[in-house]
């Protein structure tokens, strides 16, 4: 006796499975990043500002930078089921995938802003300009060009670690080429492939951040 | 008119100024001289609030500098201040340095601003140099630059906080220079300085300070000619030999 599977080999119409979960990596690593690179801006001022926010926020960075992203998106997904929550899986990976990219993000923005000389505040201050004014045209263009390339490596490693996510059910590409190995047994050109895929994500953007990093210089 | 009455200033247990009262009157040249560590440009510091105080007070032109009610923002338009590093900012060219704080602060438009800085950049020789980066200017350049950058806010006074000190010695003439004229077109200055030749020749008076404390203040025959406190002949006699 003998199982014949229908579609054994590649086909076609695989390439759509492929652009689908190729399209969900892309669409939450693009959500993910700008939430987290939102509240990690946000995070990294605070925790420069003022020394209460910082020993207050220390244990949530230490946490989220140290356990594993696999375990997090496991433990976050057994308990805000346990807790009665529905979360769309999409939401949920955006959630656990945001708050590592917003801590990490936010050491980065710290260092960009402590790297930012005291000298330049007090003659911006000296010339009658607010705090506010103050930071929106002298510190934080200065750490913006500090901080901007750590933070693009950010990027490309979120764009990477969204292949996580397939743990808790999301398809992204990664998941998807995996589903398609086991039917075919095809592993080499699929995971050509893949490896190809997050290249031609990843390099035009490395590329480009040079490119602006050049404009940036002082 | 700048009037400072017992003034006193604190970094933790160390008291830098120990009751400074010294008057700056409209359109005077005043030099600060004194060792290092003798409170001078912490008391520069202090007049624009920079640094807070613990004790007196300090006025300009009848404000309370010092006074919680106080709109510094406001009053740090009236006084123009030059550091030892030149802090010009860096990721600005020269005109923008210059025109950032009239259109943030002073309101005018980017055109305005624009216009006026290249007016300041022109006063002080660097107009030719208005669209160049900080990086690409020297020293002397970048000192100037800082100047321009203070008189676009119009101030009525002009602190210099030791801004020759940083500089290569061919490159403090240009900004002494700069100071010149500025004295000759009549602005009020008070100049940290270790230049005693400077003291000497633009000065209308001098101030002697000396451990938190001004020993000797006058005209520059009084204080640099004819010196009558003991701190202030010992600091001139080492000063001629070096």
């Amino acid at each position: 006796m003998q199982f014949v599977l229908s579609a054994p080999g590649l086909h076609w119409s695989d390439g759509w499975f492929l652009l689908q979960g190729a399209l969900n990596t892309l669409w939450v690593t693009a959500v993910a990043g700008t939430f987290g690179t939102l509240a990690g801006c946000v995070l990294g001022w605070m925790r420069q500002r003022s020394i209460a926010l910082r020993v207050l926020t220390t244990p949530y960075i230490d946490v989220v930078r140290s356990v594993p992203l696999v375990i997090q998106l496991v433990l976050a997904n057994s308990f805000l089921s346990l807790a009665g929550f529905t979360f769309d899986t999409f939401w949920l990976c955006v959630m656990v995938l945001s708050s590592s990219m917003a801590v990490v993000t936010s050491e980065v923005v710290r260092a960009g802003l402590a790297s930012v000389p005291a000298n330049f505040c007090r003659s911006a201050r000296s010339l009658g300009m607010s705090g506010l004014q103050e930071f929106i045209h002298i510190s934080a263009p200065l750490a913006l060009r500090t901080s901007f390339a750590a933070w693009v490596g950010l990027l490309l490693g979120l764009a990477k670690d969204s292949a996580l996510v397939s743990v808790v059910g999301y398809v992204e590409y990664m998941k998807s080429s995996q589903i398609l190995i086991t039917r075919t047994n095809e592993a080499l050109p699929l995971l050509m492939g893949v490896g190809l895929f997050y290249f031609v994500i990843c390099y035009p953007v490395s590329r480009l951040s040079v490119a602006l990093e050049r404009r940036m210089a002082l | 008119m700048i009037e400072i009455r017992g003034v006193r200033k604190r970094f933790g247990d160390i008291e830098i100024l120990k009751g400074i009262d010294l008057d700056v009157h409209k359109g005077e040249l005043l030099c600060l001289l004194g060792a290092s560590g003798s409170g001078k440009s912490t008391l520069l510091q202090c007049i624009n609030a920079l640094e807070p105080i613990q004790g007196g007070s300090i006025k300009v032109d009848g404000v309370d500098v010092h006074d919680r009610r106080t709109n510094l923002n406001q009053l740090r338009q009236k006084l123009g201040i030059v550091f030892q590093q030149f802090n010009a900012f860096p990721h600005l060219t020269a005109l923008e340095n210059v025109a950032l704080a009239p259109r943030l602060v002073g309101g005018k438009s980017r055109a305005e601003a624009r216009e006026l800085a290249q007016k300041h950049l022109e006063h002080v020789g660097l107009g030719i140099k208005s669209g160049l980066l900080p990086s690409r200017l020297s020293g002397g350049q970048q000192q100037r630059l800082a100047i321009a950058r203070a008189l676009a806010m119009k101030p009525s006074y002009m602190l210099f906080d030791e801004v020759t000190s940083a500089l290569d010695p061919e490159l403090v003439g240009e900004v002494l220079d700069t100071m010149r004229l500025l004295r000759s077109e009549g602005m009020t200055m008070v100049v940290v300085t270790h230049d005693i030749a400077f003291a000497r020749h633009s000065s209308d008076r001098v101030a002697f300070l000396q451990s938190g404390q001004v020993c000797e203040v006058g005209t520059v025959d009084e204080v640099l000619i004819n010196p009558s406190n003991e701190h202030t002949q010992r600091f001139l006699r080492r000063e001629q030999r070096a």
